[in-house]
């Protein structure tokens, strides 16, 4: 029986505020193997490690228990204190007597059972322990940002002034994301162009940055340090290299019906088009499903007409796997459907606009030129109203429970840009409640409501009236309780943000996960805010969660600081906690490749000589350096050849049994 | 196919043309209905006090009556399925009404909110469907502006009578379309037409009023409505006013399948 130490940790009244920790340290003392127990307020602390550490000295202790948080929160802590002491690290067992204990009791008396049976079970595993040795695998040096909107773009620099290789994947034919199509940026109201289109430009010509529009992810294998991705590089149909940006196909393409995605469908486009003047790269792709060519053969007007030759129509998809360092996934956000909102009239009226279709309006690049008009006159509105909060904190079936963030802000802005224009135009803003937290953020909002008079009205919208040329808005004051009827030329509406449709297939292929909400998780809200649980995958922008832009680069920064850190260690150091198969006993099955996630088993062939005659059969193999120690291959081999090292089988039985005991 | 059918008073009294059409129009579609034997007033309002259940049973009675010959409860007053289809609800999902109603019922076996209630409507849209009740018109209603009226009782609340999108709602259309003539969405197409506040509020009045103009704004001949009230408040308020007429959607149905 190896000499084993207790180290059982109060995390303030975390702990001891539900746990006896007298009694639990009475009882450990009385386990056997258990040669010295202590316990103190914060064992994470200093004061705490320098416990453990000491202790492993005069005590010559083979194993540590420490009994406190989640193993995912310190148990990287005591491995490195032990291992400052002198011991292997993978002798410290953690028994998680903070969330599976103290955090979900109210009990005492039972709570303080339950620790006791949780640090005996650690106790019975820890007895199982060996020394494990971690092996050094390299990083391949190139990182990899998912998405191209200014949280992908700032990513992408921060990497490459670093001196590293960046290639970025955007879905779109051009990078840029939402703020390109943004007209005026609060709080400071720069033009959201001309403080985007420079670094659009950087991205295009930093020489350690890659570009691969019109591109996706198709699948990922590998891990931190050696990630294996394919990309898609779907059919452009324009050759990159030799089109010259002239824009003659765009003019000339006699099919005019497919709506602007960049401009929210307020302006037609050609079959063949570059979504905006200032598009990276400025080269057009054809939209194979409203192209009169590939639907009915006849035509290729663009192709005749192009100086440079670069038409390419038998352009196929191509897949390009290459190797990464590190993912930064940047996908950004969508404001939702109205589909459910019948009562704003948003599918029956053009004057019912969604916040996104009013910056296209309102922009000097868009569809009426910067010509503030109604859609469907094309008459300057008199007055306009904007409803805050359209399936925001709306917890029926319709909306998101949560506050969407950037809304409060941009209709602010979107008011004074009007009032700034047009002082005439009456403007009111419907609100739940005005949510400006932000440096110069309130005093932005202020600024609205005392220098240009936007109404601010706090009541709720219960329906929109269509009447001859006006839009009658039926609202509540709430602080009065009247009931309003506001004649309204335009009607704007800050539809909540959401997540991607696609984020969850896009986490599946990259293992991490996404909330309720379908916005990618990260490993800690306080403390690793751009990291996800997948090490070497991180996260920025608006795909994590609503925000604005200063957020959103300030966490493209720290996501790039994070890949530089990684990318600037040659070597890191692997989970020695993987599969070994033992082979006598297997029988070449192969189970255990089949259900592997990480493609980590592969078969082997085995030469065996029995008496002379030689005799081959197939073994599984693992490759350690992709094996994650998930131990489903443990579960699948029936003969029981696979085992997970640092999870044995006999260890977990040893656990269970100390838990049954 | 068999259904159990409820017709309910008002039918009987003053709505007797949203029956008849609709008794006709259900024998050419080959829909059969089957009076059900000793229905009972359901109540005429779906009552709101969580503790009392006297005012739900008279449902319950036709609802278990259906569910025990294994067929459809179909209705037709909007408010007679308003109550139905909430009472249904309650027996299905609260614990406290189920086990109230069925103590004090003592039926041959527990109801337990099994029963399937559609609206006669839901019985053309679901079970009929509109492309083929499209196919049997033989005196389609070629160039009639017809503007719905839904009234707040089969819409609402929206996630227990799950008729249609409450808001947006293009049941009514869909069915005005099948018979051939012009559905015109007026904007007040789905507000309340003051209910039984007609009796004694002035308030009704206009409410009533601003649906009425809303429809004749878009030049709309015909008001369609299934609801014995709508109907009348709607008549009410128009008084000698020609310029728009309210029918019951029964009413045009047979007319389009030649048999008014
Ligand atoms: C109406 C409106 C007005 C706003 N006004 C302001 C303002 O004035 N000031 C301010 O600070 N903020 C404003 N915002 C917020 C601002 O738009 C966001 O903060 C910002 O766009 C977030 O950037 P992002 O890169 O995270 O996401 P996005 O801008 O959404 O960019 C994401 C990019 O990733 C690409 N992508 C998505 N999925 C994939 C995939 N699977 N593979 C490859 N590429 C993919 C997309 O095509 C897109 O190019 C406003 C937002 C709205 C809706």
């Amino acid at each position: 029986m190896p000499r084993i130490g207790a180290f059982v940790c109060w995390c303030g009244t975390n702990i001891a505020g539900t746990v006896d920790i007298e009694q639990v340290v009475q009882a450990v003392s009385e386990m056997s193997g258990i040669v010295y127990v202590k316990d103190y307020q914060y064992m994470c602390s200093e004061v705490g490690q320098n416990l453990v550490k000491t202790a492993i000295k005069e005590w010559q202790l083979e194993r540590v228990i420490i009994a406190s948080c989640s193993p995912r929160m310190h148990e990287n802590t005591f491995r490195k204190a032990a291992k400052a002491a002198g011991l292997n690290p993978y002798l410290v067992e953690v028994a998680n007597i903070r969330e599976h204990c103290s955090w979900v009791h109210k009990n005492k008396e039972e709570a303080t059972k339950k620790a006791i049976a949780l640090i005996r079970a650690a106790v019975a595993k820890a007895s199982l322990n060996t020394e494990l040795i971690a092996k050094e695998i390299d990083v391949e040096n190139r990182a990899l940002v998912i998405g191209g909107g200014i949280a992908g773009i700032q990513t992408a620099l921060d990497i490459a002034e670093a001196g590293y290789q960046v290639d970025v994947i955007e879905k779109s034919p051009s990078i840029g994301g939402k703020m390109a199509q943004i007209d005026k940026t609060f709080p400071t109201l720069d033009c959201s162009a001309c403080i985007l289109t420079p670094k659009m430009v950087d991205v295009a010509s930093h020489p350690n940055i890659n570009l691969y529009t019109y591109s996706e992810i198709e699948s990922v294998n590998g891990f931190v340090g050696n990630f294996e991705v394919t990309i898609k590089q779907k059919a452009r149909s324009v050759n990159l290299e030799k089109c010259t940006g002239c824009g003659i196909c765009t003019e000339k393409c006699p099919s005019r019906k497919s709506k602007s995605e960049f401009d929210e469908g307020l302006r037609t486009r050609g079959a063949i088009y570059t979504p905006f003047p200032q598009a990276v790269p400025n080269v057009p792709v054809i939209d194979r499903e409203h192209c009169l060519k590939f639907n009915t053969g006849k035509c290729g007007i663009c192709e005749k007409l192009c100086p440079a030759g670069a038409i390419e129509f038998g352009q196929e998809d191509v897949l390009v796997t290459k190797k990464y360092g590190a993912v930064v996934v940047a996908t950004g956000f969508d404001i939702i459907d109205l589909d459910k909102f019948g009562e704003y009239q948003y599918q029956n009226h053009p004057d019912v606009l969604t916040s996104l279709e009013f910056e296209r309006l309102t922009n000097a690049a868009g569809p009426t030129a910067g010509k503030f008009i109604r859609p469907s006159n094309n008459k300057r509105p008199e007055k306009v109203v904007f409803i805050q909060c359209v399936g925001s904190r709306d917890v029926s079936s319709r909306g998101k429970s949560y506050c969407s963030k950037i809304c409060c802000m941009y209709t602010a802005k979107q008011a004074m840009l009007i009032k700034d224009k047009y002082p005439d135009i009456e403007v009111y803003v419907f609100y739940i409640d005005v949510r400006t937290p932000g440096k110069n953020f309130d005093e932005f909002q202020r600024r609205a409501v005392e220098e240009y008079g936007v109404n601010y009205i706090k009541g709720m919208v219960g329906k929109i009236f269509p009447a001859g040329d006006k839009l009658i808005v039926h609202g509540v004051d709430s602080f009065t309780g009247d009931t309003l009827k506001i004649e309204a030329d335009m009607v704007v509406l800050a539809a909540a943000a959401q997540a991607k449709p696609d984020a969850e297939v896009l986490g599946r292929k990259l293992a991490i996960s996404t909330d309720t909400n379908n916005f990618f998780t990260e490993a800690h809200p306080k403390l690793r805010p751009v990291e996800t649980h997948s090490a070497g995958i991180y996260l920025a922008g608006a795909c994590q969660g609503p925000k604005d832009i200063p957020e959103t680069v300030a966490q493209a920064g720290a996501a790039a600081a994070k890949v530089i850190g990684l990318l600037s260690k040659r070597k890191l150091v692997s989970n020695p906690c993987v599969s070994v198969v033992n082979e006598d006993l297997c029988n070449g099955c192969l189970s255990c490749l089949k259900i592997c996630p990480y493609d980590a088993i592969a078969a082997k062939e085995l030469a065996t000589n029995n008496h002379g005659i030689t005799s081959k059969r197939i073994v599984a193999k693992v490759n350690e350096a992709l094996c994650q120690g998930c131990g489903g291959c443990t579960v699948a081999c029936r003969p029981g050849a696979i085992d997970l090292k640092g999870f044995t089988n006999k260890q977990i039985t040893a656990e269970v049994d100390a838990l049954c005991h | 196919m068999m259904y159990s059918y409820y017709p309910g008073c008002t039918l009987k009294t003053k709505a007797q043309d949203l029956e008849r059409f609709a008794l006709i129009s259900a024998q050419v579609l080959g829909i059969e209905l089957a009076e059900q034997q000793d229905w009972q007033c359901c109540g005429a309002v779906y009552p709101l006090a969580e503790d009392e259940i006297a005012g739900k049973l008279s449902a319950v009675r036709s609802l278990a009556a259906a569910h025990s010959k294994g067929e459809k409860l179909i209705t037709l007053c909007a408010a007679c399925h308003h109550v139905i289809k909430r009472v249904n609800a309650d027996m299905y999902s609260n614990e406290f009404v189920r086990k109230r109603v069925n103590n004090y019922l003592q039926l041959p076996k527990n109801y337990n909110g099994e029963a399937k209630v559609l609206h006669y409507l839901e019985l053309l849209r679901d079970d009929v469907g509109f492309s083929k009740l499209a196919e049997q018109v033989r005196m389609p209603l070629t160039g009639r502006k017809i503007g719905a009226y839904y009234g707040c009782l089969l819409l609402r609340p929206s996630n227990v009578m799950n008729f249609d999108d409450a808001e947006n709602p293009s049941i009514l259309e869909d069915f005005i379309t099948a018979l051939g003539a012009t559905a015109v969405k007026y904007p007040f197409r789905t507000e309340c037409c003051g209910g039984y506040l007609t009796v004694n509020d002035q308030e009704a009045n206009e409410m009533a009023a601003n649906i009425i103009n809303s429809a004749i704004g878009l030049e709309v001949e015909e008001i369609l409505t299934a609801c014995p009230l709508c109907k009348y408040n709607l008549e009410k308020e128009l008084g000698t006013n020609t310029k728009v007429r309210i029918v019951y959607f029964t009413e045009l149905l047979a007319e389009a399948l030649a048999i008014k």
